[in-house]
């Protein structure tokens, strides 16, 4: 049996993050009732005309930057010319013949050791509006609040072989564009979004198959489903002797299965052409520079920088740099409360735990690393037990409330009057004076069973290394 | 002599042009652009090996906007002029998928 | 006191000095309107009544010193692809139906800043689309001189209103001729600005890279004066020029001595009218007289003019009449079995022939296979034609050449062959691959009693010496007949 390879090449929208359209001044605020974020700009209105977004560009240069593009000085927009009604112009302006950002590179983590994904070039663009269908008349509808919302759009080469490069790959983006902070990328509310273009050919064939494009892919799953379900169909035409056609597939992620999106009236010829409402971008070394200098620190450095100056592992070091907003509340917890190892330790074991357990999104987790902080000195102070700590964490991260005061309101303050907890100690030495006797044998074990009353009796108000150390001074007591 | 206008070409630009002409306007359609463009072809025997092609006049460029939100909720405005609406939204024949 | 005789700025001065008031003016040209409109059909759609309140609030503005320029309180009719808020914009389209945009050009903001008062909205070429006023889907122009004949196009309702004394004023367009060409059939003086001179904002786009909004007057003077009103920097036109020199009122003298004017060689061959050759001949007389240069030179590239013209903006249209699609505004087709039948049927429907015929030509010059050989050559061909007129600049300061090589032809005749309607653009069309300002004035009659145009073409962004010459010309030539003083419409 022949052995086949799978070539995939990628097309992944990201929604930027500036606060207007890219040729409007139209909020891009997610949500809100149907166009009610429109003009007559982004509505296709006759007589208006595009103005750009200078964000926009920035955001492209931040992000061609970063994956180590070479930029085109001059760049310029064309129009790609197609009729559907999410488009009101029925053009989408668009680059073709001079992207802003080409030729560059990322690098991704797989179970062989690390890959470059070359970047073929990423271009600047304008979403569509949104369609819904409409049962009750079998009809569409149109709201123009996404359209003109900017977008880059990232092509790679065909460089990945199969689902687990490709999910290591968006992760990558997703993570250079958070870091960046030019995109959000959720997947599910649509601002990251990506095409898939794959082929099937036999190992070690030099030449490239026939490909087809995936659109519609809309989470991680999905896109691992449909690259394992669509090599699947080709390998098996290609068994078969059929020849692949180079067609645009649909994934529908319920029936698990592609199919083509082929119409008589989809002309695929987009007649791209300048668009001579806006005049060219050039880009100077100087703003080339600019913008290299404000790049924020990366990942990849964060991550080395955990290790050499804070002295975590690599692997705690990786985990706390995947998302950018994580590794800023871990940062500034760490700065705060002096003690980087507790903190990262906290937050490998604690944050993490409750993050799963809650499954919130690492952007989503909103808490004030103060604190955080003011609680990991408390435990260190010995001012509440690891085992209250953890409760008032989970309050802080809920609810992200103030750590003193309500350990103060709900008692929950190690006891620090030793005299209180030495009558509570020979109360229940008293109150059991068979295992005291064996304990006065010198029976350790039994030490355990009265640490456990002990702090059963305090409510946990005690740390438990302070009991055992006064367990042992009132024993010792007895003894003589 | 100019690329012939043949029926396919025809059809694929009514396809592109959104257009649907009846078998008489096809014809009178092809022979106007088959005229035009055996005239145009003119350009042909201009040299213009080193030439960059020209789309702006001016050399003007960087025309930006800051990225501040200038619009408000212009709904009402916008689908004044709708010949279908529903709900706030533009109502069209049923897209695919 | 015969009002609609005067020049706007004589009407301007009359209302400053209290001889006459503003509603004087607005029902002088209402009485015109009334008189003649049945036989020339020049408006498309007519504000009597909001003119007539808009005359008083400009009344009080101009006592309480709201509005000081010399336009204030002058009645101007607009050409309907120009956006007015809530006024019925048509482009003289099926396809735009009842649109009433909600938002208005800017050029629309500047009239009304200035005082002025719009009266009504003018008959064009369907989209601008044309060279005779033919092809609007609302019935033709007449030409006030003879009207059997057409006016012109595009803005030939523009044209035609103006001389008709319909309007003192008017606002025109022009993509390849548009203001300069039914300005000369029309015996009236059309200006067209350096491109990026006044905003495209609101300006219903045929082919985005070369329209241009610009005056038509009566005289040279008027044109100034609201070329003065329009013209400016607008951060809504990513096209729009900043400019400083725009006080183009104070070119008004006739100092000319010394000034090169170009002929080129090339515009006087074979295809140009004797009787409009001879007008044009004589034009250049009267500058010779004046003490000017007038120079024959050679423009190699004059044969290719058209061909890059009509690629460049038929791909632009085919792109920009892409929204015309029955789903956000204008006309939606009847009946339809789905999507892409629904925007078949109603493009089908809702544009005319010519606007078909070039949407085709820009659809297929943009295809895929044809791009280079046909689109990127024309642009190629742009660049080369610029290159020439650059160098031509560098000897003179004003290029001459007639404003076009007939006179109005007969209703009727031109649509029937377009390309050799399309050839009548020979002297217009490069000044808009070029970018350039031209200025159409009338500079004779023909034997059938038709007006001849003279155009004299600047460098960009130098209005200001066309408008000298313009002006100089102007009063070396004497006052111009009305067309009831030449034979026709009285």
């Amino acid at each position: 049996m022949k052995q086949y390879e799978t070539v995939i090449g990628l097309e992944v929208h990201v929604e930027l993050s500036t606060k207007t359209k890219i040729f409007c001044g139209c909020s891009t605020e997610f949500g809100g009732a149907p166009n009610t974020h429109t003009c007559p700009v982004c509505s296709g209105m006759p007589g208006s005309l595009p103005v750009l977004n200078k964000k926009v560009v920035e955001f492209a240069l931040k992000a061609g930057l970063a994956a180590n593009c070479q930029i085109n000085q001059h760049c310029r927009f064309d129009r790609k010319n197609y009729f559907y009604p999410d488009n009101p112009q029925n053009y989408q302006i668009s680059q073709l013949y001079l992207p802003i950002c080409h030729d560059g590179w990322v690098e991704i983590d797989t179970p062989g050791g690390s890959k470059k994904i070359r970047i073929h070039e990423m271009h600047m663009e304008e979403d569509a509006g949104k369609l819904i269908h409409d049962e009750w008349e079998d009809c569409s509808l149109v709201d123009y609040n996404r359209s003109g919302v900017p977008l880059i759009e990232i092509v790679s080469e065909p460089d990945m072989r199969n689902a687990e490069e490709v999910i290591s790959y968006l992760e990558k983006l997703r993570c250079m564009m958070q870091y960046l902070g030019v995109s959000d990328c959720k997947l599910q509310e649509g601002s990251m979004r990506a095409d898939v273009n794959l082929s099937v050919r036999e190992e070690g064939s030099g030449t490239l198959g026939t490909r087809t494009e995936m659109k519609n892919l809309n989470s991680f799953k999905a896109i691992a489903r449909a690259i394992e379900g669509e090599r699947e169909r080709q390998t098996e035409l290609l068994e078969e002797g059929q020849a692949v056609i180079q067609e645009t597939r649909r994934w529908d992620d319920n029936k698990e299965s592609s199919y083509a999106m082929r119409s008589k009236e989809d002309a695929k010829d987009y007649r791209y052409f300048p668009d001579p409402d806006l005049p060219p971008v050039y880009i100077s070394n100087e703003w080339i520079e600019e913008i290299r200098s404000s790049l924020p620190e990366l990942r990849e450095e964060k991550k080395q920088r955990y290790q050499d100056k804070l002295g975590l592992s690599p692997y705690d070091a990786g985990i706390l740099t995947e998302s950018r907003h994580l590794s800023e509340l871990f940062e500034e917890t760490a700065r705060l409360c002096g003690n980087p190892k507790k903190a990262a330790n906290w937050f490998m074991v604690e944050v993490l735990r409750l993050m799963k357990d809650k499954g919130t999104d690492p952007e989503e987790v909103n808490f004030t690393p103060k604190h955080v902080a003011d609680l990991l000195k408390m435990i260190e102070k010995r001012t509440i037990s690891p085992q209250n700590a953890k409760k008032v964490f989970q309050k802080i991260f809920e609810e992200d409330l103030e750590p003193e005061s309500f350990i103060e309101q709900a008692g929950l303050r190690i006891v620090e009057d030793t005299g209180l907890l030495t009558e509570k100690i020979n109360e229940i030495l008293d109150r059991n004076p068979g295992p005291l006797e064996e304990l006065l044998n010198g029976k350790d074990k039994v030490s355990g069973f009265f640490v456990g009353q002990i702090m059963k009796e305090m409510k946990g108000k005690a740390d438990p290394a302070g009991v055992r150390e006064a367990l042992n001074k009132e024993v010792e007591k007895r003894k003589n | 002599m100019a690329e012939m206008i043949d029926d396919r070409t025809m059809e694929n630009i009514c396809i592109l042009a959104k257009l649907s002409l009846t078998g008489e306007e096809k014809e009178k359609a092809k022979a106007d652009m088959q005229k035009m463009l055996d005239y145009v072809n003119k350009l042909e025997e201009l040299d213009t090996e080193e030439v960059e092609p020209m789309v702006h006049i001016f050399k003007e460029v960087n025309v930006f906007r800051e990225d501040e939100v200038t619009n408000s909720d212009s709904k009402e405005a916008m689908l004044f002029n709708a010949p279908k609406e529903k709900e706030g939204q533009y109502q069209v024949p049923k897209t695919v998928g | 006191m015969e009002l609609e005789k005067l020049t706007a700025l004589e009407l301007g001065v009359k209302i400053k000095q209290r001889q006459v008031s503003v509603l004087d003016g607005v029902k002088a040209v209402f009485g015109q309107i009334e008189k003649k409109e049945d036989k020339v059909h020049a408006f498309l759609d007519i504000y009597k009544k909001e003119a007539y309140a808009r005359a008083k609030q400009v009344e009080k503005g101009i006592s309480d010193g709201t509005y000081k320029g010399p336009l204030a309180g002058i009645p101007i009719a607009v050409k309907d692809n120009i956006c007015i808020k809530n006024k019925k914009t048509t482009c003289a389209s099926r396809i735009l139906g009842d649109f009433r945009p909600q938002y208005q050009a800017e050029v629309i903001n500047r009239l009304e800043k200035a005082g002025m008062i719009i009266i009504g909205k003018t008959n064009m070429d369907e989209f601008a689309m044309g060279s005779t006023t033919e092809t609007s889907a609302y019935g033709i122009t007449r030409n006030p001189w003879n009207l059997s004949h057409v006016p012109g196009g595009s803005s030939g309702g523009s044209c035609a209103a103006v001389a008709a004394g319909e309007t003192c004023l008017a606002l025109g367009s022009d993509t390849g001729g548009s203001i300069r060409q039914p300005s000369a059939f029309c015996g009236v003086t059309g200006l067209k600005p350096t491109y990026g001179t006044v905003s495209r904002y609101g300006l219903v786009a045929y082919a985005s890279s070369l329209d241009q909004i610009g005056p038509v007057g009566r005289d040279v003077a008027d044109c100034a004066a609201l070329l003065e009103v329009i013209a400016g920097y607008d951060s809504k036109d990513s096209t729009s020029v900043k400019r400083r020199d725009l006080d183009f009122s104070k070119e008004m003298t006739d100092r000319i001595m010394g000034m090169k004017f170009g002929v080129p060689k090339e515009y006087l061959a074979e295809g140009l009218n004797p009787q409009v050759k001879g007008a044009f001949m004589e034009a250049l007389k009267h500058l010779t007289n004046m003490g000017a240069i007038v120079e024959f030179f050679s423009l190699k590239t004059v044969e290719y003019m058209i061909p890059a013209y009509y690629i460049i903006a038929s791909a632009e249209a085919s792109s920009n009449l892409e929204r015309f699609d029955g789903v956000k505004y204008g006309s939606r087709a009847e009946n339809y079995d789905s999507l892409h039948d629904m925007y078949k049927k109603t493009r089908t429907e809702g544009f005319g022939e010519e606007v078909k015929r070039r949407i085709m030509l820009g659809s297929f010059v943009l295809s895929s296979g044809y791009y280079d050989a046909y689109y990127l050559k024309a642009l190629k061909t742009k660049a080369l034609i610029k290159r020439e007129f650059d160098h031509a600049f560098g000897k003179y300061d004003v290029l001459l050449a007639p404003a076009a090589p007939y006179t109005a032809p007969k209703i009727g005749e031109s649509l029937k062959d377009p390309l050799a309607m399309y050839l009548g653009d020979i002297y217009t069309v490069a000044v808009n691959l070029c970018g350039l300002p031209a200025v159409s004035v009338p500079c004779g009659i023909d034997s059938q009693g038709l007006p001849i145009g003279i155009q004299m073409i600047g460098d960009c962004f130098m209005e200001k010496k066309i408008i000298r010459a313009a002006h100089a010309y102007e009063t070396s030539r004497g006052p111009y007949p009305t067309p009831a003083q030449g034979g026709g419409l009285s």
